[in-house]
């Protein structure tokens, strides 16, 4: 397993335990660097399993008001590139396990030198790269040079997405594929579970990665449901309100992990009884 | 082989400009549009239904006026206006708008949704959207909501529904992004009506296409009136598609001298300005790689101009691209000499032009002096400045004072 990646090893334990995977995004530096590194840090306690870090942008299309909001937040705080990966390796000195994936737009990561920042957030122990606009027409840009640093790709999938364009957007990705199941922004309304099974059904026709679903889920629940029939269950805008809503930092740090709690009971929950 | 007219590749490239950088959602969406418009383009049945619109509800051709009292006034180059503020609806935005509506109808779409800036946009698009009984929402930045509100209203009068943009500074940029919002949300029966030359493949060429019966217009009606192609042109650059329709027909024209112009705003270095190619530098924005106005860590920054269809931090990719080979010249002027400009059209030759066309107008104050009589030079006047009267009178009392 030397060779394996730490999301690899990741899912093939949980898959192991017979049970999802629970990934949480947070934006990095929201609402502040200090506060923002004490939520990250205390993840992988709480229960997440995978965590998505997103790079700050300020004009993000696919993002709802709230992480739209949260981009803001980390943006006036002096959130950087250089801010972010700085976060991750304070992290890895804790932690050597849980993978971490940056999450962003193209143009951060384009000014600040593509190449360049593979090449640093590789050294930084980052374990993959979500690129939301940089659709598989553009491989060559990031994706195929993540792949040789050793970073894992992923990509969306998305209810536009059909059969015939499959074997593209699938071809160069690794990590896991992130299951977009309703068309619209984050923070937008949950897919019904009956979907989630079909959707995921299609999907492992075309791919052995493991399929994590996003977009819409807020509480264990909901977790539990979509997590009865996905790999992975992503939660981001849920946990970004606990930051806006909260009156203090403390209460921010308190509340995002409270909130992983419960979510990562919903985790254990999924699967009951259909082991 | 055309040096510059058919550099486009598959990947909706101008070199390393354009392409298609947009989520997965978006992106069989455009890949649709895309094959729509290469069989549409080839369809004389669709090329047919085209001229029948551009010319009986645009207005077209639109005239290339002798500007004699110009010319005089600046005493040099023989100028000649093209007149796309006599368009329908007052600005060269219905050309395109037309032209996307019917692939929207030939798409079976049934809503339409724009971003706008000044309002000219959003305005064409309401206008085609009540035409072929499609349902219209337009984003529109709280700003210029305010300092346009005659537009607002028109576009209301024509059934559509203007949608408060509260993000960022209230401007284009963050109109555009809320479209983008709309559409992903809204796959099925929404086609986005993008007003300028940008925004990924195959917006910025097909709007291109739409805008070019500007260029081949004033080409004919060049030779028609003085025999020979023209010495140089001129038109105003926010995204750029007026710039764009007029310069696409004369791009292989080695002869033919052309000036993009940008919103300098207070001043190019001052940094309150709308000037991305003299001011900005590469990055990737609302889904093509172009110049850009952003920080050193890549956040897009304000754009300022007095001129709300200049106030945009980014520039339509082949104009980037033609920028880096020189074959367009991109200059800037400020609102200063932009609203002089619009003063001295109003008095010469009893024209109100929108402020846009005015920077255009500013940098033929420049240029005309200097040049010989026999120089012909075409500027485009893309619009009329009704809408701007608020912000010209708030302008020239601030002045006065």
């Amino acid at each position: 397993m030397n060779n394996a990646s730490r999301l690899d090893r990741c899912f093939a334990a949980l898959k192991a335990e017979n049970r999802p995977a629970l990934v949480t995004y947070v934006t990095a530096g929201d609402p502040g660097f200090e506060t923002s590194l004490e939520i990250l840090k205390g993840l992988p306690a709480a229960g997440a399993d995978v965590i998505e870090f997103g790079i700050p942008f300020s004009d993000p299309v696919a993002d709802g008001p709230a992480i739209q909001k949260a981009a803001l937040r980390a943006l006036e705080s002096g959130q950087t590139q250089a801010r972010t990966l700085e976060m991750v390796r304070t992290f890895r000195q804790q932690n050597t396990e849980t993978p971490i994936v940056l999450m962003g737009y193209y143009n951060p990561i384009y000014r600040y030198g593509a190449e360049r920042f593979l090449s640093d957030a590789a050294r930084a122990s980052v374990d993959g790269l979500i690129v939301i606009d940089l659709p598989p027409e553009h491989d060559d840009e990031s994706c195929l040079p993540a792949t040789e640093h050793g970073l894992d790709f992923m990509r969306l999938a998305t209810p536009t997405t059909d059969a015939n364009r499959l074997p593209k957007l699938l071809g160069n990705a690794s990590g896991f594929i992130y299951c977009v199941l309703v068309t619209g922004v984050t923070g937008c309304n949950m897919p019904n579970p009956e979907s989630t099974e079909q959707a995921i059904g299609k999907l492992r026709e075309h791919t052995h990665l493991p399929i994590a679903v996003g977009f819409g889920i807020r509480n264990a629940e909901q977790a539990a449901e979509i997590g009865h029939f996905s790999d992975a269950v992503v939660v981001g805008s849920a946990l970004v309100d606990c930051i806006e809503y909260a009156v203090t930092p403390q209460v921010a740090i308190v509340s995002a992990h409270n909130l992983v709690r419960e979510l990562a009971e919903g985790m254990f929950q999924a699967r009951a009884g259909s082991a | 082989m055309p040096q510059y007219s058919m550099h486009l590749d598959a990947n909706g490239l101008f070199g390393r400009f354009g392409g298609r950088f947009v989520a997965e959602t978006l992106m069989p969406l455009i890949l649709e549009l895309q094959a729509e418009y290469d069989t549409a383009r080839e369809d004389a049945d669709f090329q047919r239904l085209l001229a029948y619109f551009q010319r009986d509800y645009v207005g077209r051709p639109s005239p290339l006026y002798f500007a004699e009292r110009l010319t005089e006034h600046f005493g040099g180059a023989k100028l000649y206006l093209k007149r796309e503020e006599l368009n329908h609806t007052g600005a060269h935005k219905i050309n395109n708008c037309i032209g996307q509506i019917l692939l929207a109808k030939r798409m079976g779409k049934t809503r339409i949704i724009a971003e706008t800036g000044a309002g000219m946009h959003g305005v064409a698009t309401a206008t085609v959207a009540a035409r072929f009984g499609m349902s219209c929402v337009v984003y529109m930045g709280t700003t210029d909501i305010e300092r346009q509100q005659p537009n607002v209203f028109r576009m209301k009068l024509l059934g559509a529904d203007v949608i408060p943009v509260t993000t960022g500074t209230g401007t284009l940029k963050d109109a555009m992004n809320e479209a983008l919002r709309d559409w992903v949300t809204n796959v099925d029966d929404t086609f986005y009506i993008i007003g300028t030359v940008a925004g990924p493949h195959p917006y910025p060429a097909m709007v291109r296409d739409f805008q070019a019966v500007i260029g081949r217009e004033a080409r004919m009606q060049i030779f028609e009136k003085e025999g020979r192609l023209p010495d140089s042109l001129i038109a105003c650059i926010g995204g750029g598609s007026n710039a764009m329709g007029l310069f696409h027909p004369f791009l292989d024209d080695d002869m033919v001298e052309m000036i993009g112009v940008e919103a300098g705003g207070k001043g190019v270095e001052t940094g309150k300005h709308a000037a991305s190619l003299n001011g900005g530098v590469p990055g990737v924005l609302h889904g093509n790689r172009t110049y850009l106005l952003q920080d050193g860590d890549g956040q897009i920054s304000d754009a300022h101009s007095i001129s709300a269809g200049l106030d945009y931090p980014g520039i339509g990719p082949e104009h980037a691209w033609l920028h880096e080979q020189g074959r367009v010249d991109y200059v800037s002027v400020t609102d200063d000499e932009a609203l002089e400009a619009f003063q001295v059209c109003c008095r010469q030759e009893g024209i109100i032009p929108a402020l846009e066309s005015a920077h255009a107008l500013a940098e033929v104050a420049k240029r005309a002096p200097t040049l010989p009589h026999d120089h012909l030079m075409v500027v485009s006047l893309s619009g009329r400045g009704d809408k701007d009267m608020v912000s010209v009178a708030d302008y020239l009392g601030e002045k006065s004072q």
